[in-house]
């Protein structure tokens, strides 16, 4: 034998040990020893074949935005109040601007003085007055709204990491996609409400004092005193399950939020033998709960997430061990969740969701028994008439083909691709116009035949000028097959990564191992007739 | 075996004119009906919406399911049979619903009053909102414009650009009357659509690749050689390959259509179409497109 032929040889037997090393996993999944296992991911299966859930949600930006003036106001009045600066208001106005209402000059440069000092990332912007007073208008640099943005999304995904870690689900994936939508993947979830739930929750927490001089009744029709806001309480009958909501008044200023918490946990009231959501503060947390009860006792304060009151106790006396509960009419699985999403932490702005998509179970099994049997009848079909139109080369066609198959399988599993429902279809795809290659090649062939050359001189000019032809056409299909990549989404995506792995091992299987094939054939044999 | 005896001499250049004559109708059919029916029917991955995929323990009617939903609210939701038995149903409304999972289990119950508890399941709900759509349409645009742009590019260095060119009409060709035929046909362009349309895109320059390197080397061979007849010779040599290679391929992909299932029904249904109408561009609107091009250039030099 050459040693040319030898060590091609060599070099085939190598792909075909490896890919069958790697496959294993995949078909004979449980019967192998735990370190082969370990080493070689079966193939994934994307969530249409085994069933899941896929999300996108958006980030409303804009609200976080809102949140953080809306904080800035309070610590701007704050200062001032501290530093005697004589002010008329401080507000919040549309278009993302504060402003900073004075009488007179002296203090408008006082103002402007503490900004520059204690806020740098104001920008200050002066409007003229009107009736007199003088409006100090100042607005976040556009570098700092950028910040915020980024850090909203950034913390967004984060939490949301933490809720589905929590919420218990195999391999779930979650990444940021474009500029403030995060892509969550849970395969095989089996509550997709619950996990809706979960994952749509802002779950802010705060803590605001019951307007108890204000009428609800009134509110209701319209009539709300400046610094309160209506909210509604829910409450669900125990015995018929409906949902009634209760209009309540509070101030406007939050005492407390959230942030503050340290735990949360589920527990049983053992008198009305209903669950509750005990939270525990942290040491700041707990100071601050500790002065707000001291100074409110014998008032009620309003616990709402996500501007929902779920209840409104009577502060009875001062509470200075850093524990609070949250009860409300819930049940069991949404107390649980409740504690899930406080434990999490809240999104720094609310989330919307944008797309969703879920595959029950029973679909895919269903598709991948039909894209399987799809795959073996296009397999049946190209190989049948390979070897009836070419005899003996489509034979070796077929050979390379069953190679190319096992080695398409064989990098999914290396390169842990994932594969689709549109990858099997391009897996069939591919098996026919694999062929393509070996045609041409065998078509050649039989022209130089034609042309009255050797059997061997017709293998060395049908491979040599088939070679080029077969290169721009794979190529140029492989070009479609990355941008498909590049710029496709979810169904698009799996199928491009089949097509252009299935175009590189059909190079490789078309030229090189059906050529290895011919040359061990005829190596050391004296072949007059070539069965083409 | 042969199909295609070697010393075959079909005249397909001969018969170019009528050949672009045929293409022009039938993409001015496919205008005309884009234009009537408003453009292409998208799918809710473009054009955003709900669906819900039902499947019923029993055999049943499209009227049935509407009449078993009838008490929810669930007005302007079109109803559709998928797939071949009468069991499994498509419900798809307009609007995007922020809580899908609620509406997939109100369809479920209100649908078990009717059919009987446990008889009826929820295997598939999508929902995509207007902007994701919008954002979809635009991407799935985008890659087809940079394929096309990126086989032009790839064409013309390997090849001349006036191939690159014949390859890119031949394609545009191939895009705009599968396009037609889906119009005709009402079918629906969804992501796995585009998928197909942009292999049909890969397969239409691949053929017209294999073509085109025949012409290149036959110029060199026969530089004196007016530029018809050997084109027309070009073809009919490749035409053994041609022929195999598309009835292989188009083979595989009728498995995808009949066994595949109802998902890839339509992926599979826009390459059945591409791949005939690919084989045939790249005979009779590829080629001819070079002996435009080249006959307009002598024109030109006339002229001057």
């Amino acid at each position: 034998m050459s040693k040319g032929i030898k060590w091609r040889a060599l070099l085939v037997l190598f792909c075909i040990a490896l890919s069958l090393v790697s496959l294993a996993p995949t078909f004979l999944r449980g019967s192998l020893p735990a370190w082969w296992a370990k080493a070689f991911d079966p193939i994934h299966l994307g969530l249409d074949l085994q069933g899941g859930m896929h999300l996108v949600l958006g980030v409303d930006v804009d609200k976080a935005i809102e949140g953080r003036l809306d904080g800035l106001t309070d610590q701007v009045e704050t200062m001032l109040q501290e530093q005697d600066i004589v002010f008329k208001r401080v507000e919040h106005l549309p278009g993302e601007r504060l402003a900073v209402t004075v009488y007179d000059e002296a203090a408008g440069a006082q103002v402007d003085a503490l900004m520059k000092k204690e806020f740098p990332s104001l920008e200050p912007m002066t409007f003229a007055g009107e009736g007199g007073y003088i409006q100090k208008n100042f607005r976040l640099s556009a570098q700092e709204l950028t910040n915020l943005k980024e850090y909203a999304v950034r913390q967004a995904l984060e939490t949301l990491r933490n809720r589905v870690d929590q919420f218990g689900v195999s391999e779930p994936l979650l990444q940021r996609e474009g500029e403030n939508r995060i892509l969550i993947q849970l395969p095989g979830v089996k509550d997709p409400d619950r996990a809706i739930a979960l994952l749509g929750k802002t779950a802010r927490l705060e803590f605001k004092m019951v307007a108890e001089d204000v009428d609800p009744l009134q509110a209701v029709k319209g009539n709300l005193p400046p610094g309160t806001q209506l909210l509604y309480e829910r409450r669900v009958d125990p015995q018929t399950g409906t949902v009634s909501e209760i209009p309540l008044v509070v101030q406007e200023k939050t005492v407390m939020t959230g942030d503050l918490l340290a735990d949360a946990q589920v527990r049983i009231d053992t008198r009305f033998n209903e669950p509750y959501v005990g939270v525990e503060f942290n040491a700041l947390g707990a100071r601050r709960f500790d002065q707000i009860t001291g100074a409110n006792v014998g008032k009620r304060m309003a616990i709402v997430l996500d501007d929902t009151v779920y209840s409104a106790p009577v502060i009875r006396e001062r509470i200075s061990g850093g524990s609070a509960q949250i009860s409300g009419s819930f049940s069991e699985q949404e107390a649980t969740d409740l504690a899930i999403v406080l434990r999490a932490g809240s999104l720094p702005a609310p989330v919307k969701i944008l797309e969703n998509r879920t595959v029950g179970p029973s679909l895919g099994r269903d598709s991948i028994h039909q894209g399987i049997v799809a795959v073996i009848l296009a397999a049946v079909f190209v190989v049948a008439a390979m070897a009836i139109y070419y005899k003996w080369a489509g034979v070796v066609a077929n050979l390379a083909l069953g190679l190319n198959l096992l080695f398409i399988l064989a990098c999914l599993s290396l390169f842990k691709a994932t594969l689709t429902l549109p990858g099997i279809a391009g897996i069939a795809l591919t098996l026919g116009m694999a062929v393509d290659a070996n045609v041409l090649i065998n078509e050649r062939i039989r022209e130089e035949l034609r042309h009255g050359k050797t059997a061997k001189a017709a293998l060395e000019a049908g491979f040599g000028k088939a070679f080029w032809t077969i290169m721009d056409a794979n190529l140029t299909t492989l070009l479609s097959g990355i941008i498909l990549f590049q710029f496709g989404t979810g169904p698009v995506k799996g199928f491009a990564v089949t097509l252009s792995v299935g175009i590189l091992t059909t190079l490789f299987t078309a030229i090189f191992v059906s050529r290895l094939i011919f040359d061990f054939y005829m190596d050391r044999r004296p072949v007059k007739r070539l069965s083409v | 075996m042969e199909l295609i005896r070697p010393d075959t001499n079909y005249d397909f250049v001969g018969k170019r004119h009528i050949a672009i004559i045929a293409s022009w109708l039938v993409i001015l059919v496919g205008l005309v009906s884009l234009t009537i029916k408003g453009g292409p029917s998208y799918g809710i991955d473009f054009s955003g919406g709900t669906l819900v995929q039902i499947k019923l323990a029993s055999e049943t009617t499209a009227a049935q399911v509407r009449e078993a939903l009838k008490e929810t609210e669930l007005h302007g939701m079109t109803i559709q049979q998928f797939g071949e038995q009468a069991n499994e149903f498509l419900l798809r409304a307009q609007g995007a619903s922020a809580n899908l999972e609620n509406l997939a289990t109100t369809i479920q119950g209100t649908m078990e009053k009717t059919y009987g508890a446990g008889k009826v399941e929820i295997r598939r709900t999508e929902m995509v909102g207007p902007q994701v759509g919008k954002d979809l349409r635009q991407k799935a645009l985008m890659a087809i414009l940079f394929a096309i742009a990126g086989m032009l590019v790839y064409i013309t260095f390997r090849f001349e650009f006036r191939f690159g060119l014949g390859a890119i009409i031949g394609l545009v060709h191939d895009v705009l009357i599968t396009l037609t035929v889906f119009s005709l046909l009402n079918l629906e362009i969804d992501l796995t659509v585009i998928a197909a349309f942009l292999t049909i895109v890969g397969y239409s320059v691949n053929d017209t690749v294999i073509v085109c390197d025949r012409i290149r080397e036959n110029m060199a061979k026969h530089p004196k050689e007016a530029i018809e007849p050997l084109i027309n010779r070009s073809i009919n040599e490749t035409l053994s390959r041609t022929v195999m290679t598309s009835g292989i391929t188009l083979l595989s992909v009728i498995a995808l259509y009949l066994f595949g299932g109802s998902v890839i029904k339509n992926f599979a249904f826009a390459m059945l179409i591409g791949i005939v109408i690919g084989t045939y561009s790249s005979i009779f609107v590829a080629s001819p497109i070079i002996i435009y091009w080249e006959n307009f250039k002598k024109h030109k030099a006339a002229r001057t």
